[in-house]
């Protein structure tokens, strides 16, 4: 690989032949705005929000622009404050951007990016119309495009992730604004439900269904873990509030998903808080079953266990482990079957 | 999978045969179709129904179901025919290929056109010309191949295809198994299988025995093979098999001919169930146990490219419930072992020990490191691919497959072939997809796919009532009325336990690895009449 060396805001800093500006900052912990750019998608280079000076003069997006030795970036000066904030302020003045309602709030690239640059409020656009609200049709996405600050990154996402070619934007200027398919309705329309544009919009325009009224962004804590599901193995942050409930599931860019999930890895873990669930041990006396304490149901499954083994010898004793439980308790339970009853009818449903 | 999910970037074509890729391995279907559709790679679909990855193919063979082996035979009959296979590494890495082709010989695109009820022989010439020319091209295949009483076969088809092509042992090439569940491989790498312990390590070696007997520190084990899943339900039957203890299992619902495994289960004289849910199993138990639920516990996991992950506690369990591992001790512990695991990690670093190649990963490795076995020491990087330099058996042997028939035909009373599998939205018996809300709404019940024109010959509209029989049982089930099914093909989804396709499954197994026929049976749907 071809080495490169550079300066940013005064400091060294390296990076490969083909790389932009904008990923040898953020790889080397320097952080520049951005809207539309993100790692998982090709590059925009439409918001201007990472706009930088190159070698003291000209002024380029950051994400677009590819690094050459010697290089010297200016990441923020006065005059790329006043741009900044002047984007800002026209993609605040074109939409609706009450975040007191908003599923994003907290959570949300866009909002940081108003605070940060101390933008305080504005007027709407003259010309500004009423957008998209579509909060009924799909039961898993939910759309607002009153805070759609077209950047793009659904359209992308779909495209070149899911790869399913939901989202595109119609018309131009003013007027511009995402379809999915033909102009229908998300429900409607050829979505799988995989999330992906969700968890890529920096705004609260997409959001997801299933998240509403469980706790505002900063209540909730995420611990990785890893899909229940397919062979795949995907890697996920899981969400959850203060109460200790679930609320959403994120693809953790570590796993061999980068990032992504489908419809089951998003919001098929409803089961595990199901009131449906086992939740103490049951013994079954005259065809009814009964709850029981741990020990009881224990002692008795021993018990049993040892009698039939001694009656009719280890060989009639069988069991089936499960390729949903971990490695270790798979192997606990083949040691179980080995050392403890002696047999090796250990089997699970690997053919099934 | 020889290879790793990542190398489909590197891959210059993929052959996809007998997995609905996009609906069963959605995350992977998706890199697949990124490549095919916006990178300009090439792809050719083997299945019997018109999944979606058969919109993008170059080529997609809609095969009768069950006919995989005699298409393989016949793209390689043309790569000898034309002298299109790798010589080079047939001869320098291979053995065995005298005997495959003579084998070949006969597999004719006409010969396997007829077999496999494509129209046009000369497609198979064309796609087997393709694949010749895409080095790598990985082959991805999953339970459409190995879901047959030819299933060992065809699986050992998939492997003298990419032999001959040379993509066994390259990067981006490989035969890649795609495991339904998440940790299949987990549990048959933990030794949960009846012939053999951690790694493969078979029971019936003395050496093995004694290696296991001085880390239990135990005398005694076992060197007989014991009963597979389907085994031992027809040895409760014949009243040998007296006692059974399933955790995290539900074969009411998922394994063939239902009526069988319930009579099975109430001939057992105990009967012990641990599960999250009290599953259609589960309630033909004498004592059920509560266990916890994946987000409720900490554990390792080994996914389809044997790549070993960690699981994180993410919520409090519900009530009661206790790991499943303890438990497992409990009950040990009662019949008189000594075992004093008190976290999931404990028994990790018992399996490295006894299992050579998880010897090298630990809990911080995997939680930091991208780790796939054979991974035998602390400093090795873990395994990308296998077969590099060469295979495990050092050369790698040509077996010559024959097509066989499926076990069941079909005739004038029973004239549909059924075949059954997954959806995107649900899993295996539901127990799960079931009970989440978007999932269960996306599709709420189950279905029955037959091709326009049956519906016509049949009279059967789309949505309505239906009875599908086989010589095993009936059930009531809606049509849904598409050209995704070949005619003459049914399709059913088995997650559903009121309309359950288990019922009229067969349970013939394959000889060899007694893995069941579920992909194919013969059937008749037949209009209910008011
Ligand atoms: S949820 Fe997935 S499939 Fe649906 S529009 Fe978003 S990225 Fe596309
Ligand atoms: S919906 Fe979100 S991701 Fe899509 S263009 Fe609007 S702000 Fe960007
Ligand atoms: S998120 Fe989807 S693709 Fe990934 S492991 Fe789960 S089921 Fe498989």
């Amino acid at each position: 690989m071809d080495q490169i060396t550079l300066t940013i805001d005064g400091r060294e800093v390296r990076g490969e032949k083909g790389q932009t500006v904008l990923e040898v900052a953020l790889k080397s912990g320097i952080k520049i705005p951005h809207l539309c750019y993100h790692p998982k998608i090709s590059k925009t280079g439409a918001c201007r929000v990472c706009l930088v000076r190159i070698n003291g003069t000209i002024l380029k997006a950051s994400c677009v622009e590819p690094i050459t030795e010697g290089m010297n970036v200016i990441t923020e000066d006065e005059e790329i404050v006043k741009i900044r904030k002047w984007i800002l302020e026209l993609l605040l003045s074109d939409g609706d951007h009450n975040c007191l309602y908003c599923e994003a709030n907290g959570a949300c690239e866009f909002q940081s990016l108003i605070q940060r640059y101390n933008i305080g409020e504005v007027k709407p656009d003259r010309q500004r119309t009423v957008k998209e609200v579509d909060y009924e049709s799909s039961n898993a996405l939910r759309r607002n495009e009153n805070r759609c600050i077209l950047c793009g990154r659904c359209v992308k996402a779909c495209k070149e992730i899911q790869v399913m070619n939901v989202w595109s934007f119609a018309e131009r200027g003013s007027g511009t604004h995402l379809v999915a398919d033909d102009d229908k309705n998300i429900g409607d329309s050829s979505c799988a439900k995989c999330g992906t544009c969700v968890q890529l919009c920096p705004t609260g325009a997409l959001s997801f269904q299933t998240v509403s009224g469980k706790g505002a962004n900063w209540e909730l804590t995420s611990t990785p873990s890893i899909c229940i599901y397919c062979g795949v193995g995907c890697k996920i942050d899981f969400y959850k509030n203060r109460e200790g409930v679930l609320v959403k599931a994120m693809g953790n860019n570590t796993g061999p998903n980068n990032g992504h999930l489908c419809v089951k890895g998003r919001f098929g873990f409803d089961f595990v808080q199901s009131n449906k669930r086992l939740t103490t041990p049951l013994i079954k006396k005259n065809g009814v079953f009964e709850e029981a304490s741990w020990d009881e149901a224990l002692d008795l499954v021993a018990t049993r266990l040892t009698e039939i083994k001694e009656k009719y010898g280890s060989d009639s004793i069988g069991s089936l482990s499960s390729a949903k439980c971990t490695n270790e308790e798979n192997y606990l339970m083949q040691k179980f079957m080995r050392a403890v009853i002696g047999t090796n009818n250990i089997d699970h449903c690997a053919r099934l | 999978m020889t290879n790793s999910i990542r190398e489909t970037t590197v891959s210059r074509g993929f052959l996809v045969i007998g997995s609905n890729t996009t609906e069963n391995h959605p995350v992977l279907g998706s890199m697949i179709k990124k490549e095919v559709i916006n990178n300009g790679k090439k792809l050719i679909v083997v299945d019997p129904r018109k999944i979606e990855l058969s919109k993008y193919a170059d080529y997609y063979f809609a095969i009768n179901p069950g006919t995989n082996i005699a298409i393989l035979n016949g793209f390689m009959h043309v790569l000898l025919k034309e002298g299109l296979y790798d010589k080079n590494y047939v001869e320098t890495r291979c053995e065995g290929f005298e005997a495959l082709s003579k084998t070949l010989e006969k597999y004719t695109p006409e010969y396997v056109a007829e077999i496999c009820g494509i129209d046009n022989p000369e497609d198979i010439v064309s796609a087997a010309r393709l694949m010749a020319g895409l080095k790598p091209m990985a082959l991805y295949y999953s339970m459409g191949i190995t879901q047959f009483v030819s299933g060992v076969n065809g699986v050992k088809s998939t492997a003298n295809l990419q032999m001959l092509l040379g993509n066994m042992g390259v990067e981006g090439g490989g035969v890649n198994p795609l495991r339904g569940q998440n940790n299949v491989q987990g549990a048959c790498d933990m030794g949960c299988l009846p012939n053999v312990y951690t790694a493969y390590q078979p029971v019936t070696s003395e050496d093995n025995k004694a290696k296991f007997e001085a880390a239990w520190g135990v005398s005694g084990l076992s060197t007989k093979p014991g009963l597979t899943l389907l085994e031992m339900f027809n040895q409760a039957i014949a009243g040998n098999v007296k006692a059974m203890y399933t955790m995290g299992e539900n074969p009411v619902g998922s394994d063939p001919n239902q009526h069988h495994i319930i009579e099975a289960l109430e001939a057992l004289e105990f009967f012990v169930a641990q599960d999250i849910f009290l599953t259609e199993t589960a309630k033909y138990a004498d004592v059920v146990f509560p266990a916890c639920a994946f987000l409720e516990k900490e554990g390792s996991v080994s996914n389809t490219e044997r790549r070993v992950q960690l699981m994180h506690k993410v919520l409090q369990p519900q009530g009661e419930v206790r790991d499943d591992w303890w438990i497992v001790m409990q009950i040990a512990n009662r019949m008189g072992a000594k075992w004093n695991y008190t976290k999931a990690e404990d028994i990790f670093e018992e399996i490295r020990n006894v299992t050579p190649s998880y010897a090298g990963i630990t809990y911080d490795r995997a939680e930091w490191n991208l780790l796939q076995w054979p991974c035998p020491n602390v400093d090795h990087p873990g395994t990308q691919y296998l077969h590099k330099e060469k295979f495990s058996r050092g050369l790698g042997l040509f077996t010559p497959i024959e097509y066989t028939p499926p076990a069941e035909g079909t005739d004038s009373e029973y004239p549909m072939i059924l075949t059954t599998g997954r959806i995107l939205d649900h899993f295996h018996t539901g127990t799960m997809t079931r009970n989440s809300k978007v999932l269960d709404e996306n599709v709420p019940e189950g279905y029955v796919e037959l091709n326009p024109n049956d519906a016509e010959n049949f009279n059967i509209k789309n949505g309505e009532l239906v009875s599908v029989s086989s010589r095993r049982g009936s059930i009531r089930i809606k049509a849904r009325v598409t050209a995704k099914t070949k005619p003459n093909v049914v399709f059913i989804p088995f997650h559903f336990f009121e309309a359950c396709a288990n019922v009229l499954t067969i349970d013939a197994l394959d000889p060899l690895c007694k893995i069941p026929e579920y992909k194919v049976c013969s059937s008749r749907i037949e209009k209910i009449q008011p």
